[in-house]
């Protein structure tokens, strides 16, 4: 009975961390910050590791790589677009903007 | 060997935290994803040697341990990072609620698979644990065809709009909480299977009718509930568990869709509750009201004019909408914005926050553009410089630069925070057709003295504009 309520603990105190935090995250990070909590909450691949390799019978070895399948698709898609997203966000560079037009 | 796990667990966390925080400004995003990476990583690690898997090592060795993980990680590894890569921007929140999918499914299977093991083959589950796995199989199978219905609405595949049914929200509302019955009983009595596996099929129905009436300019907020929810399906997995990485990890997911969806719900003036079971079911009575605006004509205005118009203002401010994404009209938006700047035309972009998909969508299509983040303003930033400015461009905006939501109580919309494109000098609206907006109704904007309409596909014209420029 206690364990349940350490792990109330820990999840009240972390959506008021995680409430706190992403409330700073402005607008324009908005898309970002959604593939990101994407692949933060993949995070089920470790249950579904555990599910997948600790052979506890056929069923749930089955199940499990399924979820393992799932939830690698979510972590690894999930960083890989936040990447490229992230990476189009430039600031103000009149150089590259002269650059432009002259080769236009 | 479990403190080992643990402390890889924490490690795990802490960088997720931190990572989170990263995000919190442009310039420090690319740094936070590296950290949330890294922990990504340690918690894969921890797992890894978790000691029901080494137990099974020390027995069948490295091969037989790891085949399955090791053949799924790679498959999977392989097809998100070919969605990832390939995927244009301008569909970017189908992407997200098909992860969302895959997210609650995982979380479903685990959920039953835990079920099976503990109660069907070792015949002993505590109710904590039960109610652990109830939840998650509640808010996964939710999560994954809710989810696959906000994608088969924004991709074309099913029909974007509202689908309504009699006694649509009285027989959703009694489902739900039928399920819910089913979810204590199962609590209380962990060893009827029967029950549990109608426990589990019912979300998986209950998605597909929570998201069939609602219609796809509400979307943003249906995607951001989701994601919430498939936060708190990977928590109630921790819970089942006893895995604390996955009830933090989970936690921040669910507070940040949570979040948005505050976020979303605002920018359109709407409850929760009316955007779930609203379907805009009012909506045709405040149609024949505003039907009288219809009577007026609008100004069309040729490509030339258009070039014209830009050519000669001082300031430009661009109001994009969910047209630009369909007519993937942002790169020459971009390229518009090259020569008018050269021009010496201050050129700026008001993104209100529900115009597109999903939060956030201008902002990710314009700076695919090259067009610096610096130049992309929120409402609340820009709403002010309207008066003050020549031009406001508005590309695929309806709704959300309707003066109505500003004046008129009639108005289905009033009320909604929108962009001032009204108060600009003049006002170029590319538009496809005269068929009014998402909400069904007539935009005064389109009706104003100062306001001129360019018909056609928005990227067509803004090509033109910017030959008839150059």
């Amino acid at each position: 009975m206690l364990e349940i309520f350490l792990g109330l603990y820990i999840f009240m105190l972390a959506a008021f961390v995680g409430y706190g935090v992403i409330k700073g995250v402005p607008a324009l990070l908005h898309t970002p910050l959604m593939a990101f909590t994407n692949a933060i909450s993949g995070i089920s691949l470790v249950g579904s590791l555990v599910a997948a390799g600790a052979h506890y019978n056929d069923v749930s070895t089955v199940l499990g790589a399924i979820a393992v399948l799932c939830a690698t698709i979510n972590v690894v898609g999930g960083f890989w677009i936040t990447d490229r997203m992230l990476r189009m966000f430039k600031k103000q560079d009149p150089k590259a903007d002269a650059a432009g037009d002259a080769a236009s | 060997m479990i403190s080992q796990v643990e402390t890889l667990y924490l490690i795990a966390s802490f960088l997720f935290i931190l990572g989170l925080r990263g995000l919190t400004a442009a310039h420090t995003a690319r740094r936070g994803l590296i950290f949330a990476e890294l922990g990504m990583g340690f918690a894969i690690w921890g797992t890894l040697i978790h000691p029901d898997i080494m137990a099974r090592f020390e027995i069948a060795g490295f091969f037989e341990t790891y085949k399955w993980i090791l053949l799924t990680f790679f498959i999977g590894s392989a097809i998100g990072i070919a969605i990832s890569a390939l995927i244009p921007m301008t569909r970017m929140p189908e992407r997200i609620a098909l992860s969302h999918a895959f997210g609650g499914l995982a979380a479903a299977l685990v959920g039953v698979s835990e079920y099976y093991r503990e109660q069907v083959i070792a015949g002993h589950m505590d109710h904590t644990t039960m109610g652990a796995i109830g939840f998650e199989v509640l808010f996964g199978g939710l999560t994954f065809t809710g989810s696959l219905m906000a994608f088969g609405k924004l991709s074309g595949l099913i029909p974007g709009r509202n689908i309504t049914w009699p006694l649509q929200n009285q027989s959703n509302i009694l489902m739900f909480g039928g399920t819910f019955v089913l979810l204590v009983l199962i609590t209380i009595d962990p060893s009827n299977q029967v029950l549990f596996y109608a426990m589990a099929a019912m979300p998986l129905l209950l998605g597909i009718l929570f998201v069939a009436p609602i219609g796809g300019a509400d979307m943003p907020v249906v995607i951001t509930l989701l994601n919430s929810y498939a936060g708190l399906a990977a928590s109630a997995t921790g819970f089942a568990l006893d895995n604390n990485v996955l009830i933090i990890a989970g936690a921040i997911d669910g507070a940040s869709g949570f979040i948005l969806s505050v976020v979303m719900s605002k920018a359109m003036n709407r409850s929760f509750r009316n955007v779930l079971f609203g379907a805009f079911g009012k909506v045709d009575e405040e149609d024949a009201a505003m039907a009288s605006a219809g009577g007026e004509r609008v100004q069309e205005a040729s490509v030339g004019d258009a070039a014209m118009l830009l050519s000669g203002a001082g300031s430009v401010i661009v109001c994009p909408g969910y047209g630009m994404a369909v007519a993937q009209a942002q790169h020459v938006v971009g390229e518009l914005a090259e020569i008018l700047e050269a021009n010496g035309t201050q050129v700026r972009y008001a993104i209100h926050p529900v115009a597109g998909r999903m939060p956030g969508h201008m902002n990710v299509l314009l700076a695919e553009a090259k067009i610096p983040y610096t130049a992309l303003m929120e409402l609340e930033e820009i709403n002010e410089d309207f008066k003050n400015t020549d031009v406001a461009l508005v590309v695929g905006a309806n709704d959300v630069v309707n003066p109505a939501a500003k004046h008129n109580p009639a108005s289905s919309i009033y009320g909604m925070p929108v962009l001032n494109a009204d108060l600009a000098r003049s006002c170029i609206v590319l538009k496809r057709s005269m068929r009014p907006g998402f909400a069904g109704i007539e935009n005064e904007l389109f009706f104003a003295p100062n306001t001129v309409l360019t018909f056609g596909d928005a990227k067509d014209t803004l090509t033109k504009v910017v030959e008839a420029l150059s």
